[in-house]
């Protein structure tokens, strides 16, 4: 009895020191794939660092707008974020990979599904960017016109382009990440199809005028000069 | 060659046959069959009665007009076979009408009549506005003849004006391009001019053609290049411009017509502007100035309120333009009543010349930054219109003078603000 004690306990222990034995060049290649892959996240964040400041691109993120939304967030800059953002996206990659070669059967489907979604969140996340640079411009360039054009409350017809073009964006991004698809695709359909039948009955009922004499500028076969703001041309 | 690429086949066909001339005279039309008819008909009257043994064409550059412009310039030339002053003339008078590629634009037109005046060899070029309705014969002879006679290359317009209409030209344009290039030239933004073959010739393949901004407002590009570019310039009085009753243009395009080419060019000719330090006067036949003073209906209160709405509206976006303090000044004058408000010839400069380097630097989208002026420069009208309510016409030009000096005074500070020594945003 204690003979086939003492056989078991050293056949699990050489088992275990086998097993062991087994994983340890494993471990050891981890240890080597994690600490190369934190050398090259951190030299591929150098070089993204130092190329998005050659390009200005905190400049683009301010014209975009998103320089104003990390400042509120007190998060640092578009610069800093992205070199940071794919800095742990390589070694988060590098990491998986590390594990992998341990051999670990169950996660291996997960890390090849991690590694084909980061082509699509890159996707959503320059959607994103392009979304707030679209946004940034196009309110602006409605705040102008309307300031020009002496309209009625031109910080909400630029505040609406504005959330006009972030909704589509974060759809867009949505989409692309596969984020509850249909969900977000419905809920931007009712809100750009409520304001834009809001905004055609607002036109219909209060621009009629306007769009009578819009039409009449255009088509009537003699043309009345316009009247303009004043009698007297700057020029 | 530059011309072979703006001007069609059909065309240089023609001009070959035209052969080579003394003068040209180019009448760049769109749809102006209201006023055309009559414009070319003084040109032809102008050409034979002061230029009667000088080889002379007429060509008009159109943009595919709707409404029988081009057939009109045709039956004003032959109609004027009445004219008694046609039989006087010594030389056949040809007249042309063109259709230039592309879409309708006033470039376009200019660039094709400067490289047909190029091809003809020309010695003087003059260029018409079509709808100058109150066009005289004196006219082309006031324009060529400096040209023709004193070897001058450019020659801008003298007009006698309201004293209120133009007032983008009396509080920006004309301060502006004498404080920076050293010239005193009274309408930097000329509907009508002549040139030499010389001027013609620089112009001709000039890579301003191919600059978005300077193609929005070319004239204004021609007298900065004959300022920047040491050619002799000269100024013709010719008379009243236009009439009050006209419909005025636009104050967007307006300005970027002008303003946006003027700071645009900044860039382009700093060399020149930043070595400059005085300026110069320009030799003028006739009148220097002549304004009219008879009253006229202008909203004064709209303007005001354009100002101020602008101002609280556009906060955000002045302040990525403007300095702090600018900015707080703005905002200051924005809060006084109509009556206490002013917007000061110091303030008024120092907004110009911090657009002009935000323009320079893009802090934002340029066109944005033109338009972000728009209700600025209501602000400014408001101010010229109030402090010229009573005056007579020496205080009204006392008062651009001051302006002018001013813009001269404060340059110093849009070469620091230039060269990045001073925050403009």
């Amino acid at each position: 009895m204690r003979d086939m004690i003492v056989s078991e306990l050293s056949q699990a222990t050489h088992e275990v020191v086998q097993e062991f034995a087994h994983l340890l060049p494993r471990l050891l290649v981890m240890l080597i794939i994690v600490c190369a892959g934190w050398l090259v996240a951190y030299l591929v964040k150098a070089m993204l660092r130092s190329a998005l400041r050659l390009l200005k691109f905190d400049r683009l993120s301010e014209d975009a707008g998103a320089a104003q939304l990390l400042n509120k967030a007190a998060l640092p800059s578009s610069t800093e974020l992205l070199s940071r953002l794919v800095f742990w996206v390589v070694l988060l990659g590098f990491v998986l990979l590390g594990i992998n070669a341990l051999g670990v059967i169950a996660l291996g489907e997960d890390i090849s599904r991690f590694f084909l979604f980061l082509p699509r969140l890159f996707v959503a996340v320059l959607i994103l960017f392009f979304g707030m640079f679209a946004s940034s411009f196009f309110s602006r360039a409605a705040l102008l016109a309307a300031v020009n054009a002496n309209l009625r409350s031109p910080r909400m017809l630029s505040y609406s382009a504005r959330v006009v073009i972030v909704l589509l964006a974060v759809s867009m991004a949505f989409e692309e990440l596969g984020i509850a698809e249909n969900t977000i695709l419905a809920a931007f359909s009712i809100v750009f199809g409520a304001l834009m039948l809001g905004l055609a009955i607002a036109f219909g009922m209060g621009g009629r005028d306007l769009a009578r004499q819009f039409l009449e500028r255009r088509f009537a076969e003699e043309r009345v000069p316009a009247k303009k703001e004043d009698e007297l041309s700057p020029l | 060659m530059a011309e072979e690429s703006i001007l069609s086949d059909e065309l240089v066909r023609h001009l070959i046959s035209v052969g080579e001339v003394d003068l040209l005279v180019g009448v760049p039309t769109y749809n102006d069959a209201r006023t055309v008819g009559h414009v070319v008909q003084v040109v032809r009257a102008g050409l034979l009665k002061y230029f009667p043994r000088e080889r002379a064409a007429i060509l008009n550059a159109d943009g595919g007009s709707q409404d029988e412009t081009p057939g009109l310039v045709q039956a004003a030339s032959i109609s004027d076979a009445r004219n008694p002053a046609a039989l006087r003339s010594l030389r056949t008078l040809h007249s042309i009408s063109t259709r230039y590629f592309g879409n309708p634009s006033r470039a376009t037109a200019l660039h094709t009549i400067i490289a047909a005046a190029d091809l003809l060899q020309a010695k003087a070029c003059a260029v018409i506005a079509p709808e100058s309705s109150n066009i005289e014969p004196e006219w082309i002879d006031r324009l060529l003849r400096p040209v023709c006679r004193q070897d001058i290359d450019f020659v801008t317009p003298l007009y006698r004006r309201h004293k209120f209409e133009g007032m983008l030209v009396t509080n920006l344009l004309y301060p502006m391009t004498r404080a920076i290039y050293g010239w005193r030239i009274r309408e930097p933004y000329p509907a009508e001019f002549a040139f030499s073959g010389r001027f013609g010739s620089h112009l001709v393949g000039h890579e301003m053609w191919r600059e978005e901004a300077c193609r929005a407002g070319a004239e204004i590009c021609f007298t900065i290049a004959a300022m920047a570019g040491s050619f002799r310039l000269h100024q013709s009085f010719l008379g009243p411009k236009g009439h009050l009753e006209q419909s005025s243009p636009d104050l967007v395009p307006a300005m970027r017509q002008t303003v946006g080419t003027l700071f645009w060019s900044l860039d382009q000719y700093f060399t020149t502007w930043s070595a400059s330090t005085e300026t110069k006067g320009v030799p003028t036949l006739g009148a220097e100035y002549e304004f009219m003073m008879e009253s006229v209906r202008v909203n004064r209160e709209r303007l005001y309120q354009m100002f101020r709405t602008g101002v609280a509206e556009l906060e955000p976006v002045l302040a990525s333009i403007l300095s702090r303090a600018t900015l707080d000044e703005l905002k200051h004058s924005a809060a006084l009543d109509e009556q206490q408000f002013q917007y000061g010839d110091e303030l008024w400069v120092k907004t110009i010349y911090e657009f002009a380097a935000s323009y320079q630097r893009s802090v934002i989208n340029r066109d944005h930054i033109i338009q972000a002026l728009v209700p600025l420069y209501r602000g400014r009208t408001c101010t010229f219109l109030l402090q010229n309510r009573e005056a007579s016409e020496p205080e009204v030009e006392q008062h651009i003078e001051n302006l002018c000096l001013t813009f001269e005074r404060l340059k110093p500070y849009l070469l620091e603000l230039w060269q990045g020594r001073k925050g403009g945003s």
